[in-house]
Parts: structure tokens; sequence; C-alpha cells
């Protein structure tokens, strides 16, 4: 794929990773091999194949719970993506726990998938919404923070690394902090557990959500971490075969943890690809993952800092991740991207699904650059070639 | 460099004949859209047989949007608003003289929803597709 050429002589520059990650042979093969193999539907069957699916679906979860550092396996629910996770704690633990007048903290930074469920629960519920600002250099305001947990929230959830300027939140502290004056605490690992080591005990995070295909793995599956006691005192998401312990016409009863999460036949086949993205990451070291891309990210903002006209949002290349979003001149974003495309040069236009934090900016859109572990230098120069072209045509 | 931004679309992006604000006017409409955030404002006059006599949009989006709006403009010039209201998506295209995927279609027609917004009062529903 990354050898690909896009256009007649232009090999691939894939600058996208935050919006979706390649995927390694790996973990294409791991699934192949299971629809060839073993597949089967999970948890049923007795026999030999149905089986083997079951180990192979379950070791995955024993692989991606080692590699957040949770206590225990069943502290991972599989979920399509970070999106249903988020939504499974809004639909969940938001219904039983929050009640109308409650305080629930977000902030300004946050992609759609962080904002929507709340605001959707906000209207059912009739929940109070508070969001941290985010300051012109696009760090959050933890003064502000701090007295915003003076209105005693229930919860606060937010962004452990931003989509669009790649900022990373110091998440241990604001948990601590939420923790003190009583609160929940969700984090958005959308774009964190890709790119950053993470984790769960370190942070004392009481959930956490995240998606496979960000991070080498398929679509279609992701995770919510949870602390077992909230997970036990949840009831249950959606109704169906696998997450009951027993059914009768008239009731039923759920099943234990992780199961009580996961109705119906779940993406077998995407879990065991989500495995094999675990392993390849753990071999490779998450240290060396966010130090290359810290690398990467640094020689490029050095690089688009050179290109006149061009302007970067976001904080300074110490308290960010790989992503850099930016405008060129008065040139439209989309302009940018498909002219970019020409080049071979994959990289995303828009709002990146945070809308709001493009107000927060004054900006209807930007340009996004982001860079993964596959990512290099020579790749980083191609893009500045690309931006210089896009100047030559349209400046 | 590829069709997209043929000679025609990047004259009619850079140096626009039908760019600015009409005051007063007869009919005025904007929208935007929320996709990519463009935003376009079409201000007509309109002559004693319902004819346009003078055009001009404002607003902020890519090259498609904004060159397709000035060519737009540019080919309503003395059409009555009857005609305006049949205009179609393949209109768009063929002033534009390109193929566009799914995304870029977006950019290029949102001058002609709002224009026929506009024409039609606000609140009609407009199809574009209606007569494909």
């Amino acid at each position: 794929m990354l050898q690909r050429e896009v256009h007649p002589g232009k090999r691939l520059v894939y600058l996208d990773s935050t919006a979706t990650s390649q995927k390694p042979a790996s973990v294409l093969q791991a699934m192949d091999e299971y629809y060839r193999l073993h597949n089967a539907n999970i948890h049923r069957g007795v026999h030999t194949l149905a089986e083997e699916a079951t180990a192979g679906y379950e070791a995955a979860r024993g692989k991606i719970a080692a590699f957040i550092g949770a206590r225990s396996q069943r502290e991972v629910i599989y979920t399509r993506n970070t999106t249903e996770s988020i939504n499974l704690v809004a639909l969940s633990w938001g219904r039983a726990f929050l009640n109308s007048g409650d305080v629930v903290i977000l902030t300004e930074m946050e992609h759609h998938s962080n904002l929507v469920p709340w605001h959707m629960l906000a209207a059912e519920k009739g929940l109070r919404l508070e969001f941290i600002p985010v300051t012109d250099d696009g760090l959050l305001d933890l003064e502000a923070y701090r007295k915003l947990l003076e209105l005693q929230p229930k919860l606060v959830a937010f962004s452990q690394m931003s989509n669009v300027m790649g900022t990373i939140t110091p998440a241990k502290e604001i948990i601590a902090l939420a923790h003190a004056a009583g609160a929940v605490t969700l984090v958005d690992g959308a774009q964190s557990v890709p790119h950053l080591p993470v984790n769960v005990r370190d942070l004392d995070a009481d959930f956490l959500a995240f998606s496979a295909h960000k991070m080498l793995g398929p679509t279609g599956i992701g995770v919510l971490y949870g602390k077992q006691a909230l997970l036990e005192k949840m009831p249950p998401f959606l109704g169906g075969g696998d997450m009951i312990k027993k059914v009768t016409l008239r009731g039923f009863t759920p099943n234990d943890l992780p199961h009580k999460f996961e109705a119906g036949t779940p993406a077998v086949a995407e879990a065991i690809g989500f495995g094999a993205a675990v392993d390849y990451l753990s071999k490779i070291g998450m240290t060396w993952v966010e130090a290359h891309e810290k690398e990467i990210t640094a020689y490029a903002m050095e690089r688009l800092s050179e290109i006149s006209g061009l302007k970067m949002f976001g904080p300074t290349a110490e308290h960010k991740g790989g992503v850099t979003a930016f405008t060129l001149g008065s040139i439209h974003p989309h302009d940018v991207a498909q002219i970019l495309d020409r080049e071979g040069i994959a990289v995303r236009a828009g709002h990146h699904c945070a809308m709001p934090l493009h107000q927060r900016f004054n900006l209807p859109a930007t340009t996004r650059a982001s860079f993964y572990l596959y990512s290099t230098r020579e790749e980083v120069d191609r893009l500045a070639e690309g931006l210089e072209k896009v100047k030559q045509m349209l400046g | 460099m590829d069709d997209l931004y043929r000679e025609v679309i990047l004259e009619h992006y850079k140096n626009p004949s039908y760019r600015g604000e009409l005051d007063p006017h007869d009919i005025s409409f904007e929208d935007e859209n929320p996709l990519c955030g463009d935003h376009i404002r079409i201000d007509l006059r309109v002559d004693e047989n319902n004819r346009v006599s003078e055009a001009g949009f404002s607003g902020h989006g890519c090259a498609i949007s904004q060159a397709s709006a000035d060519l737009l403009l540019e080919s309503i010039i003395g059409k009555d608003l009857e005609a305006i209201k049949a205009l179609t998506k393949q209109d768009i295209l063929d002033l534009l003289g390109i193929e566009l995927g799914p995304v870029r279609l977006k950019c290029a027609l949102l001058s002609l929803k709002v224009l026929k917004a506009g024409v039609y009062g606000v609140g009609e529903t407009i199809d574009l597709d209606a007569d494909e």
C-alpha cells in the first residue's frame, strides 16, 4: 500500500493516519487465516472451530488488556469504535447515574464523538454541560478547569490527544483533579492510544475509549475500558444474544463482564486483527512510536514554517503528537488537499469533526497532515514541495 | 496538472467578474456547506420582465465553489426566473467542463442551491437531481 502509485509516477505519501492508519501484513494475515481456517460463531458451539474462534477472540481481548495495563480482561469491552464506546458510557452509565441539573465537563477541543452523545443525553436528562476552554496556543486552560470543578461535576470527559492540533492533554492531572472533586472520568483515547504509551492504572482513568482502525487494526472494532466496579453497576447497553445468562419469555438475567455489553454476534475476525495490531505495536514499543512521531513532527513543523503564508495551529512540538493543522494564505483547504492529491500526497481538509474548535479559532476549515510510525522525513519533504506547487497554482 | 484546475476554473477563481454584494437587490439568499465551511451569498436584480439584470456573489470557499458561482452568475444574466428554476446539476457541470467526485460535487453545486433557494423563496424544497 505505502509503495503504491496513486497517480502515474506519484508514489503515495500517506499523511492521514489520524483519520485511519494503514495496516501491516500481519494484521491482514491474522484475519485472513481466521476466515480460512477457524471461522465459526463464538461462545456457544462445542465443535472445534467454535472453540478456536472463541479462543482467538478472547486471546485478542487479553492482548488489548495487557497493552493498556488493565487489571483484568473483564474490563475490556468490545465495541464498534471509539464513538460507540462513548455512547455506551452515555447510554448505560449516564442514563443510570446522571440526573437533572448534574454537571458534565467536556473541553472545547473535543471531536464530535465526545460532544454529541452528551448533547443527546443532556437533552434527555436536563444535564448542564460545561467546557474547559482552549488557550490561544492550543492547550487546555487548567485554571479555568479548577474553577469548573467547584460546580461538583459528576463526569469529566476529555480527549487525551486532539485530532486537529495534536495537543496532548495532561490526562493524569485532569483525572486526579476530577477524582478529588468526586467526578468520574472518561478519556477519549482515539488518538492517544495509537500514538503514545497509555496505561489506565497509571492514569487512574475510569473509562477509556479507542478504536482499532487508527492503530494498525481493522475498522468495525473498538474498545471501552472501564473499571470493573463501575462496569458491574452499569445496566446492559444493547439487548440480544451473548449478553444474557438466562432468558425467559418475560425477562432475562444479564451475563457477567465483559459479555454483558456485547450483544449479538460480534466482529470476531476484526477482534483477532486488533489483537495482531496490538502485537505489532507491542513488539516495536510505544515509546519508540512516540519518539519517532515527535521527531517527524518537529521536522515537519520546521519545514512547513519555511513556507511563506503558511500558518500552523496548535501548541509547540513538545506538547503535541504527530498532527499538524495549517492554513496556506487564503487558499481553501479543499484546494490544497486536492492539488496535493495529484502529487500523490493524502492529507485531510475540513473541520476534522471538530467544528467547535474551528469556531474557537475563527476558521472555517484547515488542512491537516498527520504522521505515524511508518512516516518518513522524505515524505515531509514531498509535502513541503507539494505545498509550494499549490502556492504556484492558486497563490 | 489535471482537468480539475483547468485554466477556465482558475481564471474565474482568481479574477471573478461577478464577485460582490448588490445593494439594493431584489433577491438575496445565502447558505453554507457545513462539511467544508464554504459560505455563499447571491444577490440578484431583476427587471420588469422578471429577467436577471445584475448578479453578485460573496462569501468564501474553494476554487471549485467560487469558480462555479462566477460561471453560474455569468450564465444567468438576461435569463428569466423560470429558466433559473429549471437549471440542473448537469448545467453546472457543463459550465465547469469537468467530472467531479461526490465530495467536490457539493462544492460545485452550492451556488446553484443558493441561487434556486433565492429564486423559489425560502422554505421550498429544492431537488437538484429532479430531472435526472
